[in-house]
C-alpha cells in the first residue's frame, strides 16, 4: 500500500494530535481521583507488605481486626469465623519456625469471584476483594475455591454488629482490608494495631503509587507472595518466608 | 417389534400406598432436617469452615449426576436406533427429571441462605460453573419434557430422535458442567484436573443405569408385567461395561496423581492413611461398589435378578462411597500454603479436618433420594410411563420374523 502526500499528512497530524492530548487526558483522570463519596476507581490497587522477620508471636494484628470488625465467636473453634489468623510455619528440612498473619490476601485475580455464581464475591477497582452481603446465597463454592483458606461462613446467629461491617448467618465473609477505614483514610486496623502495639511489620499503601511507602519498601527488598504458583497476584505481600 | 403399549399402572392396592407413605415419610424427615439446619444455622451440622461442604453435597452431587445418566437408556433409543430400548426410554427420561429434582433439592436445602434462590435466577456471573449449572439444570427438565411428549404424543413421534439427540447433547454438557466444579478449583490438589469432568460421565452412565435398574424391576415386578430375559440380559451386561469403564476412569485419576509429586500427599491420604477415607475408597468405592457389582453382573450370579438388583445397589453404594471421598476426601485434606514448609494456627491450617456426618445432613440426603422415588411413583400412576410387557415376544426385533417389525424398521 502507498500513501499520497495528502493522506500521509492527515495521518500524521492525527496522530501528533493524539500525542499531544492524551497526557491532557491522563491530567484529567488525574484531577478526577476519588473524593470519598465517589466511586473507586482502578488508579490505586491497595496492598499490604508483610515483614515476618519483624513478626513474632504477637496476636495484635487479630485482636484488633476482630474487634473492628465485630467478629466474635461462640468458643467453636471449627465453625466460629476468622478473618485474620496467625500460622506458624515450620521448615521441613531445617526446623526454621517463622509466623506470619493470613487474611484474605486480596488477589489480582481472585479464584472465589470466578466461581460466585452470583457475583456477590467481587474485586473492587482499587482491589479490594469483597462479599455482597444482599446477594450472597451461601453455597460456599468460594471457600472450597480460595486457596488461602481467608473465608469463613457465619455458622450461627451473629449480635452486636458493627455497622460498617454487617455480619449475616448463612453468608459468607472475609477481611474487607477494613474498607471502611480505607475510604476514610486511615489504614486497616490490623496495621494500626501492628504499628503500635506489635512489631511495626505492616505497610498498608498504594501498590500504584511509587511513591507511597509500600512501593519503596517492596522495591527496595525481596518479597513474596503466598502461593506464587498460582499466578494470582496478591495485594497482599510477604518478605523473609 | 409392533409399537409397543404403555399404560398407567393401577395404583390403588395396599402396596402402593405404603410405598407412598414410607417415602412421604422420609420427605418429611428431609423437609424437617433443612428446617433445623437453616434454623439454628450450620453449626449444628458436621460441616465447619474447613469441611464446608458436607453430606447433603454427597447426595446431591451423586443424584444429579445419576439424574444425567438415568436417561442414557432413552438416548440409546432415539440416538443410537436401538429398538430394544424403546419401550424403556419414558421411564428413562421420567427418572432423570425425578433424581435431578431430588439433587437439586437437597442442595437447594443446604444453602445459608436458601431462602434468595430467587438471587441465583437474577445475578448471574458467567465465569462462574455454578452459574452455567443453573442453566444447565434448569434447561434439563425443559429439554427432557419436550423429549418426553415427542416419545408419548403420537403426533410429534416423528421429532423423537431430534429432540433426544439434543437432550443427549445437553445431558453430556451438564455433567461435563458438574465435573468441572471440582475440575476447574485449583486450589485443592484432590480437584485441578480435567479428567474430573470425562470422569463423571461415565460415573453418570453407572449410577444412573444401576438406579434405572432397581427402578424397572420392581416397577415391572409390582405392577406384575413381564420382562423378559432379553431385555434384562441387555442391561444387564450394559451396566457391567460401564462399571469397568469407571474403574478405568479413577485409575487414571490416580495414576495421574501418583506421578505428579507435588500430589503425592493427597494420593497417601486417599490411598494409605486417610482413615475413613482410605476405608470408604478401598471397601465401598472399589470392593463393594466395583469389584463385587462386576463379579456379579459378569458372572452365572447375573442369571439371578436378585443378584442383579444387589450389585445395583452395591454400585449405588459404591457411587455415594466415591462422591464421600472426592467432595469431603478433598476438602479434609489441608491446602499448602507455603512450599516445603508445614503450617499450624487456630484455624486448622496443615491438619487433617475432622468431619463426622450429623444426623440432619444425612436425613436431608436421604429426604432427596425418597422425593425423586416418589416423584417417580406418582407418575407411574398418572401417566403412561411403563410398557406393558416387555416380555421377549414384545421386546426383542429379532423375535418375531412378522411383516409386523417393517414399521419400526426404518428407525
Amino acid at each position: 500500500m502507498s500513501l499520497s502526500r495528502r493522506e500521509f499528512i492527515g495521518i500524521g497530524s492525527a496522530a501528533v494530535a493524539g500525542m499531544a492530548l492524551s497526557p491532557g487526558l491522563r491530567l484529567v483522570d488525574l484531577a478526577q481521583a476519588r473524593s470519598p463519596d465517589e466511586a473507586v476507581t482502578s488508579l490505586k490497587r491497595w496492598g499490604l507488605l508483610v515483614d515476618i522477620n519483624k513478626c513474632n508471636d504477637c496476636n495484635a494484628c487479630v485482636t484488633a481486626c476482630h474487634e473492628e470488625n465485630g467478629v466474635v465467636g461462640h468458643d467453636r473453634p471449627a465453625t466460629d469465623a476468622q478473618w485474620i489468623r496467625k500460622v506458624t510455619l515450620k521448615d521441613k528440612q531445617t526446623g526454621y519456625v517463622q509466623t506470619l498473619p493470613v487474611m484474605c490476601q486480596h488477589c489480582e485475580e481472585p479464584p472465589c469471584v470466578d466461581v460466585c455464581p452470583t457475583g456477590a464475591s467481587f474485586k473492587r477497582a482499587d482491589g479490594i476483594v469483597l462479599v455482597d452481603k444482599h446477594i450472597c446465597i451461601g453455597c460456599r463454592y468460594c471457600m472450597m475455591a480460595c486457596p488461602y483458606k481467608a473465608r469463613s461462613f457465619v455458622h450461627e446467629d451473629t449480635t452486636d454488629q458493627k455497622p460498617h461491617a454487617p455480619r449475616g448467618k448463612g453468608t459468607v465473609e472475609s477481611c474487607t482490608l477494613c474498607v471502611h477505614r480505607v475510604d476514610a483514610g486511615k489504614v486497616p486496623a490490623c496495621v494500626e494495631a501492628c504499628n503500635k502495639d506489635g512489631n511495626k511489620a505492616m505497610v498498608f499503601g498504594d501498590l500504584k503509587d511509587r511513591n507511597s511507602d509500600i512501593s519503596k519498601h517492596l522495591a527496595s527488598g525481596s518479597s513474596t507472595q503466598l502461593r506464587p504458583d498460582l499466578n494470582l497476584n496478591t495485594g497482599v505481600r510477604y518478605r523473609g518466608i | 417389534m409392533a409399537h409397543a403399549h404403555f399404560n398407567t399402572m393401577e395404583g390403588r392396592g395396599f402396596g402402593f400406598y405404603i410405598l407412598l407413605a414410607i417415602l412421604g415419610g422420609f420427605i418429611l424427615a428431609g423437609g424437617l432436617a433443612a428446617l433445623y439446619m437453616e434454623h439454628n444455622g450450620h453449626w449444628v451440622t458436621g460441616m465447619s469452615n474447613q469441611i464446608v461442604w458436607g453430606t447433603p453435597h454427597v447426595f446431591a452431587v451423586f443424584l444429579i449426576v445419576a439424574a444425567s445418566g438415568a436417561l442414557n437408556v432413552a438416548s440409546i433409543a432415539s440416538v443410537f436406533g436401538r429398538q430394544l430400548y424403546k419401550p424403556l426410554a419414558r421411564l428413562s427420561g421420567l427418572l432423570a427429571i425425578a433424581l435431578l429434582t431430588g439433587g437439586l433439592i437437597v442442595l437447594v436445602l443446604d444453602l445459608g441462605r436458601p431462602d434468595r434462590l430467587i438471587e441465583a435466577m437474577t445475578y448471574y456471573n458467567f465465569k462462574s460453573i455454578f452459574a452455567w449449572n443453573i442453566f444447565l439444570y434448569i434447561g434439563f427438565f425443559a429439554v427432557v419434557a419436550v423429549y418426553l411428549w415427542m416419545m408419548m404424543e403420537r403426533r410429534m413421534n416423528d421429532y423423537t430422535k431430534p429432540a433426544g439427540i439434543f437432550a443427549f447433547l445437553w445431558r453430556l454438557t451438564l455433567t461435563t458442567g458438574t465435573g468441572s466444579i471440582f475440575g476447574f478449583l485449583v486450589a485443592r490438589d484432590a480437584y485441578d484436573t480435567a479428567v474430573i469432568a470425562p470422569m463423571f460421565i461415565i460415573m453418570s452412565f453407572a449410577y444412573g443405569l444401576a438406579i434405572f435398574m432397581i427402578v424397572l424391576l420392581a416397577a415391572m415386578r409390582w405392577t406384575e408385567r413381564e420382562l423378559g430375559n432379553v431385555v434384562f440380559e441387555r442391561l444387564r451386561s450394559l451396566l457391567g461395561v460401564f462399571v469397568a469403564a469407571v474403574l478405568y476412569f479413577v485409575t487414571i485419576y490416580h495414576l495421574t496423581n501418583l506421578y505428579i509429586t507435588q500430589r503425592h500427599g493427597i494420593e497417601g491420604f486417599i490411598l494409605l492413611h486417610g482413615g475413613v477415607y482410605t476405608k470408604m475408597f478401598w471397601i465401598g468405592q472399589i470392593f463393594l461398589g466395583s469389584v463385587v457389582p462386576l463379579i456379579i453382573l459378569f458372572s452365572r450370579l447375573g442369571k439371578s435378578r436378585a443378584m442383579v438388583v444387589l450389585a445395583s445397589l452395591l454400585i449405588v453404594l459404591g457411587g455415594l462411597a466415591q462422591m464421600y471421598v472426592t467432595i469431603i476426601g478433598g476438602q479434609a485434606y489441608p491446602m499448602p500454603l507455603v512450599t516445603g514448609k508445614e503450617a499450624s494456627s487456630s484455624f486448622f491450617d496443615g491438619v487433617v479436618a475432622s468431619y463426622v456426618p450429623s444426623l440432619p445432613e444425612a436425613i436431608l440426603g436421604i429426604g432427596g433420594i425418597a422425593l425423586a422415588l416418589a416423584m417417580v411413583v406418582v407418575a407411574l400412576k398418572i401417566l403412561p410411563f411403563l410398557p406393558n410387557s416387555l416380555s421377549d415376544a414384545d421386546a426383542d426385533p429379532h423375535f418375531k420374523a412378522t411383516p409386523a417389525k417393517s414399521e419400526t424398521a426404518a428407525a
